[in-house]
Order: structure tokens, then sequence, then C-alpha cells
């Protein structure tokens, strides 16, 4: 062991890297950095649906105390982004994309933000805002999704797909047919959105923001305010969840620079929790359709799956939904197609899953009760449709260990215990029912670039300019620089959430390990070669030695057949009079070939739960979540990630659920009281199981990917454990007691 | 928020002194509910009176009944030695209230005070009666899940949200008031009132009275349940409640009480299923004679069909948990 290593206590090995802070109040968030002189904006937003705004009375809310600015369409300094071919009506430029907040007098949706009121207390803005009168030209409008759904002249951007016979579930030997609902669900994170921005001078500006991908953020504002990348710094250093609604920049991104830039100030704002539902997107209400039919023996013969997701009028937001119709099982006959359905709300976007956790629900549901009518257990049904290679383009996968999660998962739950008859088991008079599903998601690794610095101290410090939103990238990262580099995990440190640092992929679509991870594990092999070069002057035995005859390990080189020749990082730093090496590298993507390979990552989620024979009211008792998700980096962070991915199933399953009063067009629950996630109460054990097999095609850190498919299959499960125990088929999210009645 | 004037009083005397001088004052206490419609700008007053310094926090039992203090805090009533061995019920409905948070918070007067959770009520952009009358009910043809079934006017679908107060209507407790004309008593079930034409009235207190204290009678119920149907396990509003107490002699059912929560605009007694209940054999058949006389003369508005066929659901499963309690 080296005697110059520092052992620091901060974190036990297996914890996270940034827990202490997070629970001690030491990290600071986007919203909570203090910065002289700053001011507070909020948001006034829109009272109703569609229409246009006559004008806005700003009379009593400016002379309230402490009021600064009113910023609004009527005087809203020109923002270059928003209106980029006013001088050249040819010229291919940047256009922000959505809501283009504060510079237009449109009403697209309710709770849209029209003004920004700025104040030199948060009270006090609060209040002046509320002293804000708006009339409004009232408009026509739709959000009743239910009833436009199946109007084919409301919907829009087609997309279909179908191999051998279309529909040919309707000539099956067995089939079933059934629609699928789930609502609109938010992400609210507990985090709530923010923004401080901070100009120096006209072209530089500095954003404190919450956000999955600061460099996106970076680039989406540089283009927007017409300044050069390097002038926009943003800083996220901690974010406290996000499922998805960081993944762009909203309306309150762009209209605190507007603001700060007119009030030459650092302007704070931050969005409150009712603007949580209605400006930073939504998982969307989808309706769905699936035919689906096997022979006898159970080899699916037919799946036809239809689906209407709805976006707003002024973008689209589409997703993948109906896709895991076409690859999830072997099947030679299947046709699926999609549709928009543009609503006069605010825009949904990408939230936990996007796409398969709303297509698995409806999948999984119709296998499960495809499994009932051919009285073939669902485990057996799937097995017996198991995709050997991609059914959509024959290639075969980089890894998958789907069988695998089957039999784990199968065991751990006792699923020889489900009764094969709904309804027929009891438990302490309740009813008890098993359920299972599978979930997906894509699995590939997108670019990245990171540096490593190595100190004569024997610390490395990684950085990329990639946000953490709570997989624990860090503690992840660190795991694997200490593999890599042959050090402590204590001796490793991983900092990101500044664009200051070379390049990371926006956090999203479970692929931020394998993508940094590459990265890292370019860098750390360059860090090897510097050192063992350098080592090679007081080792001269290391100078000519092949990389694979070389050990590092605990901060130390030696040959591998013969430990008494070594050296220590530290002391090959300090023959060499160098305070540190430092390596940039960037890794490219995915060095499997698309063309050869299909990448996904699956899971199963098994469930036993309890009805109540009287109240119908749901009691989970257990979730089994297995997982093939390539290698696991650091596993205690991985199962938090499966275990909060099975709560945001609950909720999807049994409780979470946005109202719209579609008379007025208006979010009727928009608070954390009446839009219900799961509480702890609700939450049962929950049993997580890695395959833990290393994906090596994908990337060289073996990962695949945890954070969709710990969400995508829950719903299912729970709901074909509900019809298990009870015998009512639930098509209709979320599933709550009255629908048990 | 708008500003507004603070005081603090010591004594139950000088804070109705204070209310009956300013119609646009408002008492707090643990200002769980209030503080919320403030901030929404539901209401405004002009003057906080802080109750909190008053000698109002005693739980005082003899052989009548016990006295609860209006400012014993729901989580200290909760605990209490006497509620929880001689008045199991309201520990039960108190526990079932809100979160550990809030209960560790509000205080047993507050939760008689405060106002429904219809989502109406509480979004300035929407019509509400109870808020601003005449605006019209904006539940009564819209989002009206979790609204009354029971004692609704055209004015107003809204439910009154407490657990606690569900309890207390089953035993017959009454509300110590102290006033600018002296000292007086409700009964409870008569505290709160039904919508009709002024919505914007939850109870009736008179001009300047404040709750001083809950008098629970003494009472010989030895099986009693309070049940809870929602839409999470915990920290959500009834969809429906009910809490029920029971006098069983062998098998025969000697006395009963019993009310429902998450129905009506008020805790919602149900005498005639009492009157009903008293003589009969404590079994399922009596249960589910009683459940449907329960729910008889419900109206429903589109969303909440199903609390008639879940009251009685509940009505049965409480009544049938009462009778198993030993």
């Amino acid at each position: 062991m080296n005697k110059d290593l520092i052992i620091p206590t901060k974190f036990l090995a297996d914890d996270r890297v940034d827990g202490v802070d997070k629970v001690t109040g030491k990290a600071t968030y986007s919203a909570e950095h203090q910065l002289a002189n700053m001011v507070y904006a909020v948001f006034v937003c829109s009272t109703i649906a569609k229409g246009s705004i006559k004008n806005m009375l700003l009379f009593d809310a400016k002379k309230a105390p402490g009021v600064l600015d009113i910023i609004y369409y009527g005087n809203c300094p020109p923002v270059p982004g928003y209106n980029p071919f006013a001088k050249d009506p040819n010229k291919k430029g940047f256009e922000w994309r959505g809501l283009k907040v504060l510079n237009t007098n449109q009403v697209y949706s309710n709770g849209q933000p029209i003004a920004l009121v700025i104040a030199d207390t948060l009270e006090r803005a609060v209040h002046a805002a509320s002293l804000v009168k708006v009339a409004y030209i009232k408009e026509e409008f739709d959000t009743d999704f239910e009833n436009a759904k199946a109007n084919e002249k409301k919907l829009k951007k087609p997309a279909d797909y179908k191999r051998g016979d279309a529909n040919a579930y309707k000539n099956g030997e067995v089939s079933v047919e059934a629609e699928y609902t789930i609502p609109i669900e938010t992400h609210n994170p507990m985090e709530l959105h923010a923004t401080i921005a901070v100009w120096d001078g006209d072209d530089k500006l500095t954003v404190y923001d919450k956000s999955q991908g600061p460099k996106g953020t970076q680039r989406e504002l540089a283009q927007n305010f017409g300044l050069d990348e390097k002038n926009v710094r943003v800083i996220t250093e901690y974010v406290g969840g996000a499922f998805g609604s960081g993944l762009r920049s909203w309306p309150h991104v762009p209209a605190a620079c507007i603001a700060a830039k007119k009030l030459k100030r650092p302007v704070k704002l931050v969005v409150t929790r009712e603007q949580m539902f209605t400006t930073v997107g939504y998982r969307p209400h989808a309706w769905q359709k699936i035919g689906i039919a096997a022979d006898k023996k159970g080899k699916l013969t037919g799946i036809t799956h239809h689906a209407v997701s709805n976006t707003s009028r002024y973008e689209d937001f589409g997703e993948g939904i109906v896709n895991v119709s076409q690859f999830l099982y072997a099947c030679s006959n299947v046709n699926t197609s999609y549709r928009l359905l543009p609503l006069d709300l605010n825009t949904p976007t990408w939230m936990r899953g996007p796409g398969p956790a709303t297509g698995c629900f409806a999948l999984e549901s119709a296998l499960d009760e495809l499994a009932y009518k051919l009285n073939i257990d669902p485990i057996e049904l799937r097995l017996i449709n198991h995709a050997d290679v991609n059914p959509v383009n024959k290639l075969p996968w980089t890894t998958k260990f789907l069988k695998e999660c089957y039999a784990l998962g199968k065991e751990k739950i006792g699923w020889q215990n489900r009764p094969t008859v709904p309804g027929s088991l009891t438990e302490d008079g309740m009813l008890v029912g098993y359920g299972m599903a599978g979930g997906v998601f894509g699995a590939g690794r997108g670019q990245a670039t990171a540096k490593g610095i190595l100190k004569a101290d024997g610390t490395l410090t990684l950085q990329s300019a990639v946000s953490d939103m709570g997989p624990g990238t860090a503690t992840a990262m660190v795991n694997l620089g200490a593999e890599y580099m042959g050090l402590p995990k204590r001796m490793v440190t991983f900092e990101l959430g500044d664009t200051e640092y070379p390049t990371g992929p926006t956090q999203g679509g479970s692929g931020t390990t394998s993508a940094i991870g590459t990265a890292i594990n370019a860098v750390c092999v360059a860090l090897k070669q510097t050192l063992k070069e350098m080592a090679s002057a007081s080792v001269p035995a290391f100078a000519n030695a092949k990389a694979d005859t070389l050990k590092y390990d605990a901060g130390i080189i030696s040959m591998s057949d013969n430990a008494s020749i070594n050296i220590s990082y530290t002391d090959i730093l300090k023959a060499a009079n160098k305070p540190e090496i430092e390596v940039i590298k960037e890794a490219g993507k995915a060095t499997a070939d698309p063309q050869k390979y299909a990448m996904n990552s699956f899971s199963v989620h098994f469930v036993k739960l309890h009805v109540h024979p009287v109240t119908g009211v749901i009691k989970l008792k257990q979730i089994v979540s297995a997982a093939d998700a390539g290698k696991i980096i650091s596993e205690k962070t991985a199962r938090s990630q499966m275990v909060g991915g099975a709560v945001g199933g609950i909720g999807m399953a049994l409780t979470e659920e946005v109202f719209i009063d579609s008379r007025y067009g208006r979010y009727t629950n928009a608070n954390l009281a009446d839009y219900h996630v799961p509480v702890n109460a609700d939450t049962p054990p929950i049993d997580v199981l890695f395959v833990n097999k290393a994906d090596n095609i994908i990337s060289p850190t073996g990962a695949k990917g945890v954070g969709e498919i710990a969400l995508v299959g829950v719903a299912p499960a729970i709901a074909n454990a509900v019809f298990n125990a009870t015998g009512k088929r639930i098509r209709q999210l979320p599933i709550t007691p009255d629908k048990l009645m | 928020m708008i500003n507004f004037d603070y005081i603090k009083t010591a004594t139950t005397k000088a804070a109705v002194d204070a209310k009956n001088k300013n119609a646009a004052a408002q008492f707090i206490a643990g200002g769980t509910n209030l503080v919320d419609l403030m901030k929404k700008g539901v209401t405004a007053p002009d003057k906080l009176i802080d109750i909190n310094a008053l000698p109002l926090k005693q739980i005082t039992a003899d052989a009548k009944g016990v006295m609860i203090g209006a400012l014993a805090l729901n989580s200290d009533v909760a605990e209490n030695a006497i509620i929880k061995t001689k008045y199991p019920l309201l520990a039960h409905a108190l526990n079932a209230g809100a979160s550990a948070q809030l209960r560790n918070m509000a205080t047993v007067g507050g939760n008689i005070m405060q106002r429904t959770r219809c989502s109406y009520f509480y979004d300035l952009a929407m019509p509400c009666n109870k808020r601003e009358p005449g605006s019209g009910c904006g539940a009564l043809e819209g989002q009206n899940r979790m609204h009354a079934v029971f004692g609704t006017s055209p004015k107003c679908i809204a439910v009154h949200p407490s657990d606690m107060c569900v309890a207390l209507a089953a035993l017959d407790a009454s509300v110590h008031i102290s006033g600018p004309k002296g000292d007086r008593k409700i009964l409870f079930t008569d505290f709160h009132r039904l919508p009709g034409d002024i919505p914007e009235l939850d109870n009736n207190l008179q001009k300047g009275e404040l709750i001083t204290g809950i008098h629970i009678p003494a009472n010989a119920f030895n099986k009693t349940h309070y049940l809870k149907i929602r839409d999470r396990a915990s920290y959500a509003f009834a969809l429906v409640s009910v809490a029920a107490a029971l006098q069983i002699d062998g098998n025969t059912i000697q006395n009963a009480k019993l009310a429902m929560g998450g129905v009506a605009h008020k805790p919602w007694r149900l005498t005639a299923v009492e009157k009903y209940l008293i003589g009969k054999p404590a079994n399922k058949e009596t249960f589910a004679a009683a459940a449907n006389m329960a729910m008889e003369g419900a109206t429903t508005f589109g969303q909440n069909n199903f609390k008639i066929k879940m009251g009685r659901a509940a009505v049965t499963e409480a009544l049938q948990q009462a009778a198993q309690n030993i």
C-alpha cells in the first residue's frame, strides 16, 4: 500500500459520493446560489386555454412595493432566436424551439407564462404578480383528449409499420382485442425547475440552471441570444430529480436571461409547483388499441397496435409507444400505427421510459389477457415467443439476458404460489394477486469527452460537463475511474455540472454511464501509458514491458509476474518533478455497428398484492424487479434507480393522473396534495435483481442502462396482479379504488 | 400574499374582542390550512389574531366525558392515553388524516374550521360560489370525483375534508364556544352547515366567536372503527370514510352511532341507520341492510357516481371491522 495515500472519511466505499453533501444540505442546487445584487422574478400565467391578450393592466402591479420591472410581449427586448429570419428570410438560422415566452400575445394553453414580474424580494414579486390584470380575447379550444382521440381529421403525423399481414390477429385461433388509456402524468421532481441568469456585459452569460444537459442548455442559449458558445457558461452541480423534464430548456430559462439582461442584474426565476404542471412538460395522455392473437400452443400469430397521444398546438411531441410491439416478441404479422392529437395544452415531453412505458402497459396487459385465454402461464407465453433476434431488422442483440430475468424474478416472488384462477386465493381475508410484465428500452452510447488529472499526491480528478439528476453518475464514474486507474475509490473524484468541463452528453435515455464511462476508460488508458513511460526512467524493466504484463493496482505499477518490481504513481510524478499529469479524451459513439446489432436493456417486474374484497383497496405486498442492464457499475446507486423506477411505476399504475376541466381547458389538481405520487405507505419491499453480465460490444464499461427499464413494465405488472386477485381487468390507469368497485 | 397585521393574544377574551372589532380579521393557530389559503389568494385577512398562547391545550376527563382544548394538537390528541383507551375512534380518525407533519402543527379547533379542498375553491381563475358568491359552482358539471352526494345544493357540492370531525359527529360531541355575547355550546352535528343558498358559510359560528374546546360525552361503545378509503395510503382526502361506534352485548347491537366523511358539506350522521341497527344481531345481513339504507337519497354528479357503491362498501366494512374489534 502506498504510504502517501490520504484516506478521506467522507463516504464509505459503496456509498453515493455526494450522499453526505445532499443529506446535510451542503449540496448547492441551482436555485440556492446566493449572488450579490440578485433580484427575483415570478411568472404571471394565463387563465384561458386559447386566444390572445388584448391588454395587460400593469398599473397596480408596477406601483407595488419593490417592483423593478414587468416584462411582457409589449416591452420584451428583441431575442435573436425568437425572430431569426427577420433580416434575411432565406437564411437558415436557429429558431427557439417551443414557446417564445414574453414575446407573444398569443395564448396557446392555460397556465402559459405571459408576463414576468421582477422585484427585490420573492414575496414582493409574488404579490405584484397577483395584481397583474389581463384582458383576453378568447377563442374556441379543445383539451378533451377522450372526445377527440378517434377523430381521424384531428390527428396528424402518421407513422405506420407493417410486416407480414396487417390485422392478422383477427383470424387468430385465440385472440384479445382491447383499448388502454393512460392519463397525463407529470414528472414533478422534488426540486423545482429554476434558473439564475447573470450577464457580464452584453456578450457573456452565466446560468445556474436545473438541467439534465448543461451542454445542451449552453448551445440553446448561445443560439437564442446570438452568443458564442464559449461565452455561455451553464452550471448544474446538483439536480434534485428530473425524470426527463430537464432534457430541454423550458420558458423560464430564456425568461430569466431576458430579465437579467434588461435589468443588468442577476435574476432568479423558480418555477412554482403549480407551474411545474403547465410549463415543463409531462407524459402525454395516450389511448391505445391492441389486437393480439396466438395459435392454441401460444405462438403469436398477429399483433396490431394503434396509439394516439396528445401534443400541443405549437409543437409536435411524439414518442415510440407502439415500437415495443414491433420487436419485443417474435411474431410474423405485426402492424402498428401512431398518431398525434394536437390539443390546446402545453407541450408534453420525455418522461422516464418515454414510449415503452406507455406501450408496454398495453402490450404486456394484452399478453397477460391472452395467457389466461390460452390457459398458459404468462411467463411461459413470453418464453414461447422469445425473440432471439430483433424481428424488425433480424439483427442479433449485442446481449440479451431476458430469460435470466424471468428465472430470477419468478423464484424471488414465489411465482408457484400464484393462483391460476383469478380471485381464488385469499390471505388474511384479502384477495391475493400475482402479476408480471416485461420492460425494455434502447441501449447504446453517445459521444462524450472527459478529462483526467492525476496529481502527485496520487489523487485522480475526472471531469465532464454532464449532470447527475440522481442516478449516481458521479458515484459510477468514481467506481470506473478507480477500477481503470488501479486506485482506491477514495482517491478518485468526479467533477460535473459545469460547461467549463469537457463536453458530456445530456443525461437521458439510460446512456450516461456507458457514454462517459467510455471516455473515462480512454482517459485512464492514456494516463497509464504516460505513467509507464515516465516510470521507465527509474524502473528500466518497464520500458519494454507490454501493457498486459503490467499491473496497476492501489496506486502502484508492478510487473504482473514480479510484484517486487514496482513504483507508485506518486513516486513517478515526484521523480519527474511534475505536480500532475492531465489527459483529455473523446469517446465516439457506440462501437457496436447499428447495422450489425440490436441494442436494448431488458427488465421483468413481478408483483404480489392484496385487494380488499369489499372496498377494493389495493395493498402492494412485494415488487421484484429483475434487470438485464449489462454490467452493474455501482450496485448501490443502480439498485436505488431500480427502486425509484418501481415507485414511479406504482404511481403510474395506482395514483398519478392530471385532471383537466375541459370546459375551461385548465388543470384542476396542479399541486402535490391532489396529484398523488405514491407515499412510503404505498410502497412495498422492492427486491432488485441484476443479471449483471457485461455487454462489451456497446462499450468497454460493459454497462447498458438502468434508468428507463426500472419503470417500464411496472404498471402492467401491477395491473396484471390486480386481475389475478380480482378477475377485473383495468385498462384505464390509474387503478384507483373506485375502478374496483 | 398581501401585507396584514398580526397580533398575539394571551386570553380568550382578548382574542374574541380583537375579532369582534374587525370582521376581516381571522384567528390563526396551526395555520396548516389558513396559510395555504392566504398564499393562493383565496382568503386575504387584514389581520391575523394568533391564539396559540391561549390556555386551551388541555385534555381533561371526568365521569361525564372528556374535554379537549381547542388548541390541543391533532397528534397530541391521537396519542393521549385517555383518548386512546376511552375514545379510540377519535384517535383512529385523527391518525387517518393528513400527514404526521401536518398533525404535529394542526389544532383541534383548526381542524374543525378547515375549508373544503374543492379544487375550484382554490383556483381564483375558476368559478366557485363558496369563494366568490354568485360566480357559479365549477364542480357541479366539472371535476367532481371527490364531491358530495348528500345535502348538496345547486350552488355547492363541496365536502368537508376532515376525518376527525366524522368521529366527533358520531360520538355526539359538542363544540364549546366563546363570543362577544358570552359562552355557549353547539352539538357537533349542528356546528357545520349544508351549503344551501349561502355556501360561503361553512358553519354556524357567529361574529367574533372562538372555539374553545370539544366535549365528548362518556359512552359505552365497546366496538369502534374508522374506515377511510382514499387514493393513496397516506396524505390523501377521503373518497369515503365511515366512523362506526357500536355497543354490542352478546351478539346484539345495543347502541350504534355512524357518521360518514367525504360525502357531504359536513360530517354526515346516519341517524336512521343507527335506529335500524339497535336491537339487531351483529352480522353480515344486518350490516348489508344498514349499508343500503345509508346511501338512500344520495345524489351523484357524474364522476362521483361510484360513491354510492363505495359508500355501501365502506359502511359494511366499517361495521364489520368494528364488530370484530375487541
